[in-house]
């Protein structure tokens, strides 16, 4: 039974990845993503961790990619790129080495250390549901960093919107690109 | 005085310093005075010194006076020091003295000419040199003074050096002197490293006391002789003596016959324990070479035209002389020679120099005649330094002659039979030089005009067309002639043989007070057969002599026979040209390869450094290409490089 | 079925972590699109946060699942600004690919 809902798990996580990399389209990709997001949290309830995997719905796939589609649409760059042509010939050999050799070299050492994962012994269970064995461990241990955890978000959006502002020189500027963009348009 | 011996180098220094700064404003003749003043000084001090040295007793004469610490580098401590000993002294004695003749004469030589106070501003910076070279304590001081005379004797020689042959003679010394400055160099070298310092103390002590083994010895004697053969004219390096004629006469009669020319045979003697522990075979090749050089030379100057240049290959056959009396273990006899040499020689150039001064700047034989008439004490002079150098007694020539040529047979026979006919022939040379100068028809009527006319000489343009006769000098020019006359004819005295008719107390007195000098090297001759039958090989001297004399009169004056004067003779065997035509072609090809290969390879290294650096820098600048996912790429590499280290090397795997 | 007697061990969690994480960097140095690049870059988070937990469960230790959740968080300010510079940079330069924003070549 595990074994069925771990095979299917993998090929939605999978499955979403390669459509990822593979669609041409943005908003597709996106879409994929949102497949791999909801095996992932399958394969976290599988492996007990209840609150995580409603954490990766609800801010994953619900709010991350939400945004990306939110900027795909905003400016406009839904069009596909053509994956045929790569202007670094390079680039694809170093895709190579790095994909094969990063899984190579980490399956590798995985299946080496198999029999020292199987024979350790766990940790006594705390008796503690997943949530509260969670929060436990994150308000006593972990306080500090949670703490930091908060000026971190505030700080990112601060930072977000100052990024964004439009300024009377940046407003002239995108004036001028989209006046370009419209004249070659024009041309072509 | 002994203390002050650094006097006798500083005069002519000040003289050298205040002409450098106000000779100009000295002008003529106040700046030759001067410079003369100036040489006088060191002669005064020289004497001084003699006489303090004569003071001690006879094992204690060596003074050495420390100025300062001149190179002071870890294992090499040189100073900047002064010997004063029997050799130095004597040697200061007619360098100074003979200097200040040379010096009254220029000034009479030199009047008129528009770099009046630079010749006596070199003249003066010569002077220092030698005494350097002279009273040096160490190689060192004495390769100073050597390089010192090898640079002014440069800039005396191309002294008018608007006339290209002129400047070409001066290099031509300089470059010839280099060659045996180099010997000198690795002899310095080599008695460094064995024994740790250049001072002659040390050296010839370590040479005395047998610390140096007969390799490292024959090495250093060798070498030293290879410079001694540069700086002194022998074969093979005689070549720019002649060719130096072509500077002012005073500077011919002061350096190349009377002073630096002589410094290599100072330089062997000052050396002499050396010799004496090197190989013997050292000592036989000096020996040969100088009988060589003398014969050489002595056939040379039998061809010769130019006044001068009888003179200069008579200057190189008598340093053959002196070389043979080194070789030969005749210390005292070469010192002798190089003094009695010194005298004659420098009268007989000046004399040469009274003639050309006389005759309006013509200097060939074939133009002369009946100079006696016009020029008396020109010629009375002349012809003692004539009698003196033919080997006639009781002139100074004689005795010193005579010495060499004893010490030469009991080296060996050979030597002696060479010296032997070289004395003919010197004295054959020398007696055709006189006739055809001072004798004979006057030659110069038609010629002179025709010369002096097409040089465009305005001072004689008057003469030109008119009467040209020939004057006497004027009296500063004489007063050095007159007083070299009565030194060339006297200065046998101080070193008399052993002949029966001569009081003891008169005999050897230069031998006795150089002895300690050269105890070490002087050969002893006085059991042998030579020495024995010494008065017999005189007299076969003197009839020698006589026999040159009697053959020049005959052909010169007498007109019995035809003169022999073959052109290959007057070519000097053809070894210039031939050294100058091996230099111009495959000498200069071989030039050029070494200039190439540094042009080529030794330039084209550095630069390769460079453009490999900056062809480097240019690949290496590709990777910069400004893309993120190139930059993203090299390090997800870098992180499978990591891993691959983690996992297989570290054997995680 | 023989089949059903397999569990998966933590070693296949660990294996398909590994396989999601080179999918997502191969995606990143291949696509120039900047908005699927960030997307692959959350793939590998994933992948990572797929490792952690798998061991967390196994050695029963908390700390695993305590640091996904920060990773999350991080990851969440991460999108935020980073789609803000995507947005600023594309205002400027509509239809810009990662391609042209080689302003630093050597």
């Amino acid at each position: 039974m595990e074994l069925l809902v771990f095979v299917l798990a993998s090929a939605m996580v999978l499955g979403g990845a390669v459509g990822v990399i593979v669609n041409r389209n943005p908003v597709h990709a996106a879409l994929s993503l949102v497949l791999t997001l909801f095996g992932v949290a399958v394969q976290f309830v599988a492996l007990e961790a209840h609150f995580l995997a409603a954490v990766e719905v609800i801010v994953y796939a619900g709010a991350i990619v939400v945004l990306f589609l939110f900027v795909i649409m905003l400016l406009g760059v839904d069009k596909a790129e053509n994956l045929e042509i790569e202007p670094f010939p390079i680039q694809r050999w170093l895709a190579a080495i790095v994909g094969l050799g990063v899984t190579g070299m980490l399956i590798a050492s995985i299946v080496r250390g198999r029999k020292i994962l199987a024979e350790g012994e766990p940790l006594p269970a705390s008796g503690d549901d997943n949530i509260r064995a969670l929060a436990r461990n994150l308000f006593s241990d972990h306080v500090f960093a949670f703490e930091f955890t908060s000026v971190l978000l505030i700080v990112a959006v601060a930072g977000t919107v100052l990024l964004t502002r439009k300024t009377p020189a940046s407003e002239k500027a995108a004036e001028a690109a989209a006046e370009a963009a419209r004249s070659s348009k024009a041309k072509s | 005085m002994l203390d002050v011996i650094w006097l006798i180098p500083a005069f002519p220094l000040a003289g050298f310093l205040t002409i450098l700064l106000f000779g100009r404003r000295l002008g003529d003749p106040v700046a030759g005075f001067l410079a003369a003043g100036a040489v006088l000084g060191s002669f005064v001090v020289s004497v001084g010194a003699y006489f303090d040295l004569l003071s001690l007793d006879e094992h204690d004469r060596e003074h050495i006076e420390t100025l300062f610490s001149w190179v002071p580098v870890s294992s090499l401590q040189v100073d900047m020091a002064f010997l004063a000993d029997p050799l130095s002294l004597t040697m200061c004695l007619f360098v100074t003295g003979i200097a200040f003749l040379i010096h009254l004469f220029a000034i009479g030589y030199m009047h008129g000419d528009p770099k009046f106070s630079k010749f006596f501003l070199y003249l003066n910076l010569f002077v220092l040199s030698m005494t350097l070279l002279i009273l040096g304590e160490n190689l060192l001081v004495t390769f100073l003074g050597w390089e010192g005379v090898g640079t002014c004797s440069y800039f005396l020689i191309s002294f008018w050096h608007h006339k290209d042959s002129a400047a070409t003679a001066g290099k031509k010394a300089f470059v010839t002197n280099r060659i045996g400055d180099w010997g000198f160099m690795l002899a310095m070298f080599i008695g460094f490293e064995a024994v740790g310092s250049v001072s002659y103390g040390a050296l010839n002590g370590a040479a005395e006391g047998g610390a140096l083994s007969q390799n490292t010895a024959t090495a250093i004697a060798a070498l030293l002789f290879v410079g001694a053969v540069g700086k002194s004219a022998q074969f093979p390096l005689y070549l720019w003596l002649p060719d130096a004629m072509e500077g002012p006469t005073p500077v011919s009669a002061l350096i190349h016959a009377a002073t630096m020319v002589t410094a290599g045979v100072f330089l062997m003697t000052r050396m002499n324990p050396m010799l004496a522990a090197a190989a013997p075979e050292v000592s036989t090749v000096i020996a040969y070479v100088g009988a060589f050089t003398a014969l050489f030379a002595a056939t040379i100057a039998v061809a010769q035209t130019d006044i001068k240049k009888v003179l200069a290959y008579s200057t190189v056959s008598q340093l053959g002389y002196m070389f043979l009396a080194v070789g030969s273990g005749a210390f005292v006899a070469a010192i002798f020679h190089m003094v009695t040499h010194a005298f004659f020689k420098a009268l007989m150039f000046l004399g040469s120099g009274s003639v050309i001064h006389g005759m309006h700047h013509e200097q060939d034989m074939r133009k002369m005649g009946a100079l006696r008439k016009f020029m008396p004490i020109t010629a009375f002079t002349f012809l003692i330094g004539w009698l003196a150098i033919a080997g006639v007694p009781p002139f100074a020539g004689f005795w010193s002659k005579d010495e060499i040529l004893l010490f030469a047979l009991v080296k060996s026979p050979v030597l002696y039979v060479i010296g032997l006919i070289t004395a003919v022939l010197t004295a054959f040379y020398m007696t055709r030089q006189i006739i055809m100068v001072f004798f004979g028809e006057a030659k110069w009527t038609s010629h002179a005009n025709a010369e002096e006319a097409a040089e465009g000489d305005e001072a004689h343009a008057s003469t030109a067309h008119g009467e040209f006769k020939p004057h006497e000098s004027p009296g500063i020019m004489l007063v050095p002639l007159v007083v070299l006359a009565g030194l060339s004819a006297v200065g046998g005295i101080i070193q008399l043989p052993s002949f029966g008719f001569i009081p003891d107390n008169w005999q050897h007195k230069l031998e006795s007070w150089l002895h300690p000098v050269v105890e070490a090297g002087e050969a002893h001759i006085t059991e042998s057969g030579a020495y024995d039958n010494k008065e017999l090989l005189a007299l076969l001297a003197i009839a020698c002599a006589l026999i040159g004399i009697g053959v020049a009169v005959a052909i010169y004056a007498k007109h019995l026979a035809k003169p022999v004067e073959p052109e290959i003779l007057a070519d000097g065997w053809k070894y210039d040209s031939t050294v100058s035509a091996f230099m111009g072609g495959p000498g200069r090809k071989a030039f050029d390869a070494v200039a190439w290969f540094d042009k080529t390879v030794v330039d084209g290294a550095v630069n390769g450094v460079g453009k490999l650096v900056s062809g480097g820098a240019g690949e290496l600048r590709k990777t910069q290409t400004g893309n993120v996912r190139n930059y993203a790429g090299i390090v997800g590499v870098g992180v499978v490089a990591l891993l691959v280290w983690f996992v297989i090397g570290r054997g995680v795997l | 079925m023989m089949l059903a007697a397999i569990v998966p061990t933590t070693t296949y969690y660990l294996i398909l972590a590994a396989v999601l994480f080179g999918i997502g960097a191969t995606g990143l140095l291949v696509r120039r699109n900047p908005l699927v690049m960030f997307m692959c870059v959350e793939l590998m988070l994933n992948a990572v946060n797929l490792t952690f937990v798998a061991f967390a469960t196994r050695f029963g230790n908390i700390d695993g699942q305590t640091a996904v959740f920060f990773v999350m968080v991080v990851a969440a300010a991460e999108v935020v600004v980073g789609l803000g510079i995507i947005i600023s940079i594309l205002r400027r330069r509509p239809g810009a690919t990662a391609d042209d924003l080689a302003e630093l070549r050597g």
